[in-house]
């Protein structure tokens, strides 16, 4: 089975049961999606049988095997007031029996098993509850009204998906009623709970006893609750946990027995918390937990370290060097092999902690960074490149679900503030946007946070919605850098909301552009800012006026990728020297897009389409003017595209239908306008426009060269190599399918490659053309490890010229460092310091014998 | 010479002459073989001048030889360039600025190297031209094998090098929508 079906299939697996029907098959998975319910063995995976229930249109909601039957019940709604029952023989998927019944209040939505024959749901208004009998001769419906069994109303109710035996939880805003179903078929209240976070499932122990955990938040800590499911007033189990803030409300709870080493039963919780750690409680203390949030990053930023401040306090050294006697003590016993297995888990620990890697202070190569990362549980974690601990977390207060909130997700990671002249006294800040629904019309929330700290210094609840955020390349006196964030209406609002960023703004106020990429519409609107609005009070908000626009013809193209170059990447120059000492000029312009379009019928899957009707478009656009720069088609060929662009190059990767392989293509662009600047006496002199500012609105004549190859991989991510001043030779990180990293050196992708290169192309290291990409085993970044389900490459420069850190992030993260040319400004880890010490030295010792020796010849000499 | 002729006249000083034979020109008493008075002062300014012509020749001649030398040098250093190829690597570039440092070392030394042969009556003037103009041309071959090594900025390229990519007036920001 191809990976993509199988993911699809994934995604709409509605429910699945357990059921062991054969001993050489294993157990049964019970599998509903698209319809059709399928029994698929848990051994190989080979589909034991299916029946389709396409036809009936039903909904199912759950799959029930009563214990000891080898029937199984469908149960669902067909649309939202008739309720249906399927009896299906679990051996091989034969019908028994379909059970109809229409309930006219309707349903809304849930469905929840309570014990054996009886379902619990809600009404369509959601102030009932719905009893459904269903084993029965006739489905049975029976509703009581939420407020004929709890005293006073509480708004709409919530039907917690814990299964209970005979029990059922609702939850009414902060209020958890706990419902039992007696067995003549009524409701009764069982307790009452306020501040419950979480209900876990029954889970029978000895002698038929059934317990379940119930998870409440008392001020800092959290309350674990074992109790009997038929027995309430006693509890099994009451610990209290301190918890940190920083990871929020309790999710979700479950819970599993041991047996103590006294005999007695022993429970422990595994409980998710709302950042998407997960915890493991037993006896009142929490056994270990995982940052599992660290598996969904959304965005990732950096932020350099503090400055190591000099001057230390008193106290400070005391200490240390009590510290540093006692660590002396202890590493003596442990060469005297005296130490116990703590004391050496103290050294070890101890040598972990003296190591350079985990200092919290700038190194003087520029290696140790903070990476901030946002994750989808709308946490801000910064990690350490050093070790890669956790240095702070911060549970985002405006990107966590409340009233006006529902359904808050984070979007995006920016430098706020980053200290160049203060470095000392201040402090760094991100900016992190997050938007309160999912749709793109929904209000924005941004939030400002200290990256030493990890305290939100200041948040903000916006009215208007947000489209794009755009860094502005100027920063205000305190060196807060401008943004401007684009609503749904195309108004422009600038960030920081000071008169100063304002004068700013005015100031370039003509000069800045944005466009928009309309996939789905298949057009490119490029903007500029006019005026502020009109009929709005706020200065800080400017109407925008549509300047080009670039219509794709929806028949033939559909846009499925885009490129741009990263706002931080660092050109050195602009010429590049090629053989014979000509030079070429490399067209470098910030405003650079690459878009990749492709036939609408070939932007699905592979196979969807023929090689003849599938062609994929590729252009490079000028977002000032909407100036076409380069249009390229490649025949018979299909994305998914993925792309980079950095300096004036880009980089793309697609497949040629036509060779059934993939292929990535190199496009770079040049500046044919300042050719004619050859005349070294000019140059020496300095009379010359390279440098002075440009104005893209002169349109420089350009020339594109290209060139594509064959690539063995599919590829889920690219990225390029970026250092300090960009002068070191760049490299293509290349996320392959198999989830590692791939490092490519851009000379294998030179559109000047040719079969047979002469002397001079030679020495300027073309290296000669071949059809195909050549895959360096020892080139993978990753090693031997994989980076699962990985999904995007972030470089960042060190300062070091010749180093570039990789982060690259998936359901794993990955971390290392890599240097493209090699250290050519660094000595390497194992150098030899003291033979270079001691070769200087003896060289020193030398000069004074032979001085001596010499002097006294020369006084023998005299004397004879 | 000299000493001789002083012990010569200071044995006179000691003589005790008893006859004044210095009026007669005549002398009974024959000078000693190889002596002959009546060349004698004769002789000294005679033999002097020729032996100063001589030196004096011999020391222009020398000059021009001098003069001259670098020519063989320059010879030589072709030929070991011509060896060295036209690819930068330790040999070519240790030929190269020994080539480039001789002709300068020795332009520093052009009076040194013509003061033995410093005479009033010698004109240095020719030698010494020669010498500047034969160790310029050792300089220009250094500087021209310089050239084609390609470690000369004679290019664009070799100017243009250390400029920064010119700033562009207009800025533009955005994208696909977020979502």
């Amino acid at each position: 089975m191809s990976l993509g079906p199988m993911m699809q299939w994934m995604q709409s697996i509605l429910h699945w049961v357990n059921v062991n029907l054969k001993a050489n098959k294993g157990n049964v998975i019970l599998v509903f999606s698209k319809g059709c319910l399928h029994a698929v063995s848990s051994i190989d995976g080979e589909v034991l049988w299916e029946k389709d229930l396409s036809a009936e249109s039903i909904e199912v909601q759950q799959i029930i095997r009563p214990l000891g039957s080898d029937m199984i019940y469908a149960v669902g709604f067909v649309g939202s007031s008739q309720f249906d029952a399927y009896q299906i023989n679990a051996k091989n998927g034969e019908l028994v029996k379909h059970k109809s019944a229409d309930f006219p209040d309707g349903f809304y939505g849930d469905l929840l098993l309570v014990s054996s024959d009886i379902l619990v749901s809600l009404d369509a208004t959601r102030t009932s509850l719905v009893t459904i009998d269903f084993q029965k001769g006739e489905i049975i419906f029976k509703k009581t009204h939420v407020s004929d069994i709890v005293d006073e109303s509480f708004g709409t109710a919530v039907l917690l998906p814990s299964e209970l035996s005979g029990m059922f939880a609702v939850r009414f805003n902060t209020l958890l009623v706990f419902i039992k179903v007696t067995i003549e078929g009524k409701l009764e209240v069982v307790d009452k709970i306020t501040n419950a976070a979480a209900v876990s499932d029954a889970l029978s122990f000895s002698e038929g006893q059934q317990a379940f955990a119930l998870v409440e938040h008392v001020d800092r800590k959290i309350l674990l609750t074992m109790k009997l499911v038929h027995d309430w007033n006693s509890d099994l189990l009451k610990e209290s946990i301190a918890m940190d803030l920083q990871r929020g409300m309790v999710q979700k709870v479950f819970i599993n027995t041991y047996i103590r080493t006294d005999r007695s039963q022993g429970f422990r919780a595994l409980i998710v918390m709302e950042d998407h750690s997960l915890l493991l409680l037993q006896q009142g203390e929490i056994v270990w937990s995982r940052e599992e949030g660290l598996a969904s990053v959304i965005d990732v930023t950096t932020s350099e370290l503090p400055v190591e401040k000099k001057g230390i306090l008193v106290v400070k050294v005391e200490q240390s060097l009590f510290e540093w006697l006692k660590g002396h003590v202890l590493k003596l016993k442990g060469t005297l092999m005296l130490a116990g297995p703590e004391d050496i888990a103290a050294i070890q620990g101890m040598r972990l902690k003296s190591s350079e890697k985990s200092k919290m202070t700038r190194d003087h190569n520029g290696f140790w960074k903070l990476l901030i990362v946002l994750t989808k549980a709308g946490k801000l974690y910064a990690l350490h490149t050093g070790d890669g601990r956790v240095v702070w977390s911060l549970l985002l207060p405006s990107l966590r679900e409340s009233g006006s909130c529902k359904r808050p997700t984070g979007l995006s990671v920016y430098q706020w503030q980053v200290p160049h002249h203060h470095a000392m006294d201040e402090n760094p800040s991100v900016l992190v946007v997050g938007r309160c629904r999912p749709n793109w019309d929904a209000p924005v929330a941004l939030s400002f946070v200290d990256t030493y700290t990890g305290k939100e210094l200041k948040s903000m609840g916006l009215i208007h919605s947000c489209a794009q955020v755009i860094p502005l390349p100027f920063t205000d006196s305190t060196e807060q850098r401008l943004h401007l964030l684009i609503d749904a209406e195309k108004h422009a609002h600038l960030y920081p909301r000071t008169s100063e960023a304002i004068g700013i703004l005015q100031h370039e106020f003509s000069n800045i552009y944005w466009y928009s990429v309309e996939a789905d519409n298949g057009i490119i609107r490029g903007h500029v800012l006019t005026s502020n609005c009109i009929g709005m009070v706020d200065e800080y908000c400017f109407t925008s006026r549509e300047l080009w626009s670039i219509v794709f013809p929806s028949e033939s193209e559909k846009i499925i990728a885009t490129a741009t170059r990263k706002l931080n990447e660092v050109v050195h120059t602009q010429a590049k020297a090629i053989a014979d000492q000509d030079v070429m000029y490399k067209y470098i312009s910030k405003n650079l897009l690459f878009v990749a379009t492709s036939a609408p019928k070939a932007s699905g899957e592979f196979g969807m389409a023929q090689p003849e009707e599938s062609c994929l478009v590729v252009y490079l656009i000028d977002t000032v003017t909407g100036r076409i720069l380069h249009r390229m088609t490649h025949h018979g060929s299909q994305g998914p595209v993925h792309a980079v662009l950095s300096e004036n190059w880009v980089v793309y990767h697609y497949f040629n239908l036509r060779a059934h392989r993939y292929e990535m293509s190199v496009m770079e662009i040049y500046d044919q306008s300042w050719v004619d600047n050859k005349d070294v006496w000019k140059l020496v002199v300095g009379k010359h426009n390279l440098t002075s500012p440009i104005s893209l609105y002169s349109r420089p004549a350009v020339v594109t060269k290209s060139q594509s190859y064959f690539f063995t991989h599919s590829v889920k991510a690219i990225a390029v190599t970026s250092t300090a001043k960009g002068i070191t030779s760049k490299q293509l990180l290349i996320g392959t399918i198999g989830d590692q990293v791939l490092a490519l050196d851009k000379r294998y992708l030179d559109p000047r490659r040719s079969l047979d290169p002469t002397q001079a192309e030679k020495e300027e290291g073309i290296i000669p053309l071949t059809d195909s990409l050549p895959i360096i085993p020892q080139s993978y970044v990753t090693h031997a490890l994989n980076v699962e389900g990985l999904r995007g490459i972030v470089t960042l420069p060190a300062k070091l010229e010749s180093t570039t850190l990789v982060f690259a992030y998936g359901v794993d993260i990955f971390f290392t460092r890599i240097a493209p040319s090699r250290t050519y400004d660094s000595l390497t880890e194992d150098f030899s310091y003291a033979l270079l010490l001691l070769t200087i030295v003896a060289l020193i010792a030398a000069i004074f014998v032979t001085w001596i020796m010499s002097e006294r010849k020369e006084l023998q000499e005299k004397w004879t | 010479m000299e000493k001789g002729k002083g012990v010569m006249v200071g044995g006179r000083r000691w003589a005790v002459d008893f006859t004044d034979n210095s009026t007669s020109p005549s002398r009974d008493i024959p000078d000693p073989p190889g002596f002959s008075r009546s060349s004698q002062d004769q002789d000294d300014s005679t033999l002097s001048r020729q032996k100063k012509d001589a030196e004096s020749n011999w020391k222009s001649q020398k000059a021009w030889e001098v003069a001259q030398a670098p020519f063989k040098n320059l010879l030589m250093m072709g030929f070991m360039m011509w060896m060295a190829g036209s690819t930068v690597h330790l040999f070519s570039i240790g030929i190269t600025f020994s080539a480039l440092w001789q002709p300068i070392s020795a332009l520093q030394g052009v009076g040194k190297v013509f003061e033995p042969y410093k005479d009033s009556r010698v004109d240095l003037l020719g030698p010494k031209l020669l010498f500047i103009a034969l160790n310029l041309g050792g300089l220009a071959l250094g500087v021209w094998k310089l050239n084609t090594l390609g470690l000369l900025p004679t290019h664009a390229s070799d100017w243009v090098f250390s400029l920064p990519p010119a700033q562009e007036v207009e800025h533009s920001g955005g994208g696909i929508p977020l979502c």
